[in-house]
């Protein structure tokens, strides 16, 4: 994969600097910042939060490591900056792993892998049956997939039709075992209708999390190798 | 019980737009089939890992999920799922089982759970029902449908001749002295049987979790010995008898379903009768002051 442009030419000072404050560095390793990018452009461009009983959904089920994730609801200033000071010290609401009763914007604790697929799902399903209008998003990693769970749901989803469900996957590559053809096909096999995109192409990414349509959507956010 | 619970269930879907059933390709998949209420019974196939996330959803939509299959499908193989999706997540839900312990005596290991209400309680805040009588599912679902929180509902073959209020509390079934018998759900039949001719009180209750701890304390002030005759596995309820009874110097014994694998088949009045809870079984243990160990039993 070719090198992205740095962080700092295409995303804001404020959540580079948030998220050093988060993480107690300031050299943004991007292969460990994976999710930054699609994470900023969704609450950015794409997620309608007000009013708040209508609102878009966004779920992160890829809990681990959810650095980059406070730091985005800390700059759009749905959590005070302050607490990014604390990162899972005894009483910070902030953990390695957001719960979602701590925090009260985060929409689903999360932290063991496969459990937020399936709960979009079910969102999904009861938001059409309440006809509101609102999306759901919900975000996984490439090796969060291994979860048999996943599949369960990708399949559900499919044969619903949920066209108010966008799933994110952020490939990072580091699935032990691979996805052997694509993780798209893995979606566009159960009839969801899916897009690749590159990390760091924010115009890319925003086009794909708005497309809509009476099919379930994915969204493969291709990143640098964890690692590399 | 299962039929009332259906007849329940499409009762409550028609009449409350709350109301959600989720299914995994067991159970009454065609409930109000061409109603409105049909876009609220969703199956997903037989996938149960995605059964609780997408219950865990609709109460976030503000459904009111119900979710029903076999008990080992229901609770052991999502258990994760249970803990997290909607424990954690804070997020209400009422899981109905059919299969209850050796109901399914006939299909094997695989269709049994009786360490399901022992595994539930193992999870905070939850309210395990074992109801005895069709009457007290009915009852038990239409409250259910009315709360947010997390419930059980273990609906079993075995059956009660009579109803008793589920309400939570423990009903005296009928007064006596000595030895005080907790029957749990569907065991009741069975300590009826066993207690005839002997001085013991008999109480009842359909919901072991939360037990109504209060009742049995002053219950068990006035006797010497408890006996609690479970429907699941032997010990379950031992935690909270424990908490309602601590301080009490009074001898508490268990009889339930045994932990051994029983690698047989035939019918659950077999394996009553395997497990020592038909008449004969629990009238045995009844007269055993002296609890001698059962071969094959618990601390055997």
């Amino acid at each position: 994969m070719t090198t992205s442009p740095p962080l700092t030419s295409r995303l804001p000072d404020t959540l580079l600097r948030n998220l050093a404050r988060v993480t107690g560095d300031d050299k943004h390793d991007p292969a460990a910042r994976s999710t930054l990018d699609v994470l900023w452009v969704l609450h950015e461009h794409v997620l309608q939060l007000a009013p708040w009983e209508s609102r878009d959904r966004f779920l992160l089920s890829k809990g681990h490591g959810p650095a980059s994730y406070y730091a985005v609801l800390a700059t759009q200033g749905l959590i005070p900056e302050s607490w990014l000071d604390d990162l899972a010290g005894f009483g910070s609401p902030l953990g390695h792993h957001p719960d979602r009763l701590l925090i009260p914007p985060v929409e689903i604790s999360s932290g063991s892998l496969g459990h937020g697929l399936p709960i979009a799902v079910g969102l999904a399903r009861g938001l059409e049956v309440a006809r509101a209008a609102s999306r759901v998003f919900v975000l996984l990693g490439d090796a969060e997939l291994d979860e048999g769970s996943n599949h369960e749901a990708i399949a559900v989803a499919g044969r619903w039709s949920l066209g108010n469900l966008h799933a994110i996957v952020v490939d990072n590559d580091s699935a032990s075992l691979g996805w052997p053809g694509g993780i798209g096909a893995r979606f566009t096999g159960e009839g969801w209708t899916s897009t690749d995109v590159a990390g760091s192409d924010h115009d890319a990414i925003r086009r794909s999390l708005s497309a809509a349509g009476d099919r379930p959507h994915v969204t493969v956010v291709r990143t640098e190798r964890k690692g590399s | 019980m299962r039929a009332r619970f259906s007849t329940t269930m499409a009762d409550l879907l028609r009449t409350d737009e709350r109301t959600a059933l989720v299914l995994a390709d067991i159970g009454p998949l065609d409930l109000v089939a061409g109603e409105p209420a049909e876009e609220r019974v969703v199956n997903v196939g037989i996938r149960e890992q995605t059964m609780i996330g997408v219950a865990s959803g609709l109460a976030m939509a503000g459904l009111r999920p119900f979710v029903h299959t076999y008990a080992p499908f229901l609770v052991e193989r999502p258990y994760e799922q249970i803990k997290l999706d909607l424990s954690h997540q804070e997020r209400g839900a009422v899981l109905v089982s059919v299969g209850a312990s050796f109901d399914a005596a006939s299909e094997g290991r695989t269709h049994q759970a009786p360490a399901d209400v022992a595994l539930l309680s193992a999870l905070p805040g939850w309210r395990l029902h074992t109801p005895g009588h069709p009457d007290e599912v009915e009852a038990l679902t239409r409250a259910a449908a009315r709360t947010d929180d997390r419930q059980y509902i273990r609906l079993s073959t075995q059956t009660n001749p009579e109803p008793w209020p589920a309400d939570g509390a423990i009903h005296v079934v009928r007064p006596g002295t000595g030895t005080l018998v907790l029957a749990i759900g569907p065991a009741l039949a069975s300590a009826q049987g066993a207690v005839k001719g002997h001085d013991a009180t008999l109480a009842y209750t359909a919901t072991p979790v939360p037990l109504d701890r209060a009742g049995l304390r002053e219950l068990a002030g006035q006797h010497e010995r408890v006996v609690v005759v479970e429907p699941y596995l032997e010990g379950t309820t031992a935690h909270e008898v424990a908490a309602a009874l601590r301080g009490r110097a009074v001898d508490v014994e268990y009889v339930g379903v045994g932990r051994t694998e029983q690698r047989v088949y035939g019918t659950p009045a077999d394996h009553a009768r395997l497990h020592g809870l038909d008449v004969a079984g629990v009238r045995a243990r009844l007269l055993a002051r002296s609890r001698p160990p059962r071969p094959g039993g618990p601390g055997a």
